[in-house]
């Protein structure tokens, strides 16, 4: 309780409180899922597509069986990322539309706390996407991986966060569902076209290279590959691997900063 | 304002030798526009405040100043001794924005459950919630809909579970936009009956706004806004005493008049000066 004597000034950005509170955060997941178990739809719809999409690319290329290995380990790594970046702009888009972002944190919630709930309730999902999507297109259609599966499942986790970190991103520049979803092939159809999923990144044109170069997409397919090829976990692995977690974090924290307490 | 440096043991309340809310000169602009022009008042404690006025003079702007989630505010606005804003205050201020801000996909009680767990978190706490959710829940009379999803409810019915939310935690201050608009006349009965009750046992602050002026003889005392300025504050009957009316209405439309046959007179007296 304090007895200071009121400040007579006006009132200013205050410093917020660093740590991730892990029960607010625990309690944000909670409900997002929550949210999610009363759209049942929405999960088939996440959890399934990815195993379909695998289906259909099989029996595609049923007379290359090499080209589905490479083209279908990329997806792998595609799939988490475009679903968690349509599930969480929409998401935290109605959060901010609906107010209950503003009631949010005009109460004891920080911004990080917020955040690290959406990543880790959708970090789940994806989860489970990637361990249905990874054991479909291993055991069951036969893709020839020759590293550790666990590999790639690390891979996906980490293109769902990436994709996490975009939605909430760019759910900022949003103001409606119809922009937010423009945003998907702003955003994402360009990094796919320069990932190497249609032709390796080294027979681009220079320019496009070097675009794909400080795309994180590029790195999760790249990562992908290698696993695909090597047994063992390689260095450029490990650098693919970094690359695309320090990317995610990065633009989660560029998130945060637009998660405003006050807003015009 | 004095600073009176008691030496009792502090009861519960605390001792407040300042009001609930303390603006001076408080300006709000928003884009080109000044929305709220360097407003002067005080919200005492434990009563009900009235804010009254037409639509868009300004009402939610100073309730979201007061929130602490407006920005561009300049001047002086404390908030039970802080500054507005200051992070010691979230958890001591229940605000009800004038759109329900809940989750559509979410039961009542799982909306309740979550923004309690914000509010006072980790599992030790968990029978508190509990409890401080059941409370809430009858307080705004919602048990029979408690697990029916906010999405399926009725507007009036939405708008009890936003305010439900502001009830978690016994706030200190009530901060209420327009909690009454679109509800029958017994529910908005009720809900007064309620505000006065919160009011009296808990010493709550309230600050509801409201546009309908038969509200404002509900409340303790009155600031009656238009176009961005406190036409006045006071109660009820001083205000109606004072400007020789029998409602608050007519004591609204004679200030009104007066501020405008004002500003004419000393258009005209500065035209003359020319």
């Amino acid at each position: 309780m304090t007895t200071t004597a009121t400040p007579r000034t006006s009132p200013t950005a205050l410093p917020e409180p660093r740590a991730i509170n892990l029960a607010r955060t625990t309690a944000t997941a909670t409900r997002v899922l929550r949210q999610l178990r009363h759209d049942p739809r929405t999960i088939a719809l996440m959890i399934l597509i990815p195993c379909l999409m695998l289906l259909l690319l099989r029996y595609v290329f049923d007379g290359s069986p090499r080209t589905f290995d490479s083209i279908g380990a990329s997806l792998l790594g595609i799939f988490p990322l475009i679903t968690m970046f349509l599930v969480t702009s929409i998401a935290t888009l109605r959060e901010r539309t609906s107010g209950t972002l503003e009631r949010l944190l005009a109460m004891p919630l920080g911004k990080g706390d917020l955040i690290a709930g959406y990543a880790l309730a959708f970090g789940a999902i994806a989860l489970i996407q990637s361990v249905l999507a990874t054991a479909l297109a291993v055991w069951a259609l036969g893709l020839d991986v020759t590293g550790s599966a666990w590999l790639l499942l690390l891979v996906a986790l980490l293109d769902a966060l990436l994709g996490t970190a975009l939605g909430l991103f760019v759910s900022a520049f949003a103001s409606s569902e119809f922009q937010a979803v423009q945003f998907m092939p702003a955003v994402i159809f360009p990094q796919l076209l320069l990932c190497g999923l249609f032709t390796p990144r080294p027979d681009m044109h220079p320019v496009l290279e070097g675009i794909s170069n400080v795309l994180p997409m590029s790195y999760a397919v790249d990562g992908m590959n290698e696993v695909l090829k090597h047994t063992d976990v390689t260095a450029a692995f490990v650098r693919d691997a970094l690359i695309v977690a320090a990317c995610a974090l990065l633009v989660l924290t560029l998130g945060a900063a637009t998660l405003r307490r006050r807003t015009a | 304002m004095m600073n009176n440096a008691s030496g009792t043991p502090a009861p519960t309340p605390p001792p407040s030798d300042h009001p609930a809310v303390h603006a001076a000169g408080l300006t709000v602009v928003r884009g080109p526009r000044q929305v709220l022009r360097g407003l002067d008042f005080d919200v005492p404690r434990g009563r009900i405040t009235g804010l009254l006025g037409p639509s868009g003079c300004g009402k939610s702007t100073l309730m979201r100043s007061i929130a602490g989630t407006q920005a561009k505010v300049t001047g002086t606005l404390d908030v039970l001794g802080l500054p507005a804003g200051h992070a010691a205050l979230r958890s001591r201020i229940g605000y009800v924005t004038q759109a329900p801000s809940v989750y559509d996909d979410l039961s009542v009680r799982q909306n309740l459950d979550y923004f309690a767990a914000i509010l006072d978190p980790g599992r030790a706490a968990a029978d508190r919630r509990h409890e401080n959710v059941e409370h809430a829940i009858s307080d705004v009379d919602l048990a029979s809909h408690a697990d029916a999803l906010a999405g399926n409810l009725s507007g009036g019915q939405r708008s009890r579970v936003s305010l439900a939310v502001a009830l978690l935690g016994t706030p200190e201050l009530l901060v209420l936009d327009e909690p009454t608009v679109g509800l029958d006349p017994v529910l908005r009965r009720d809900l007064w009956q309620l505000f006065h009750t919160i009011a009296a046992d808990r010493g709550t602050t309230l600050l509801v706004s409201s546009h309908v002026m038969d509200e404002a003889e509900r409340c303790h005392r009155l600031l009656l806004m238009r176009a961005g300025e406190i036409l006045a504050a006071d109660t009820p009957d001083a205000l109606r005493t004072r400007t020789g009316t029998d409602t608050v209405e007519a004591a609204f439309l004679h200030l009104v008049d007066e501020a405008i046959a004002a500003a004419a007179d000393n258009q005209s007296r500065k035209e003359s000066v020319r």
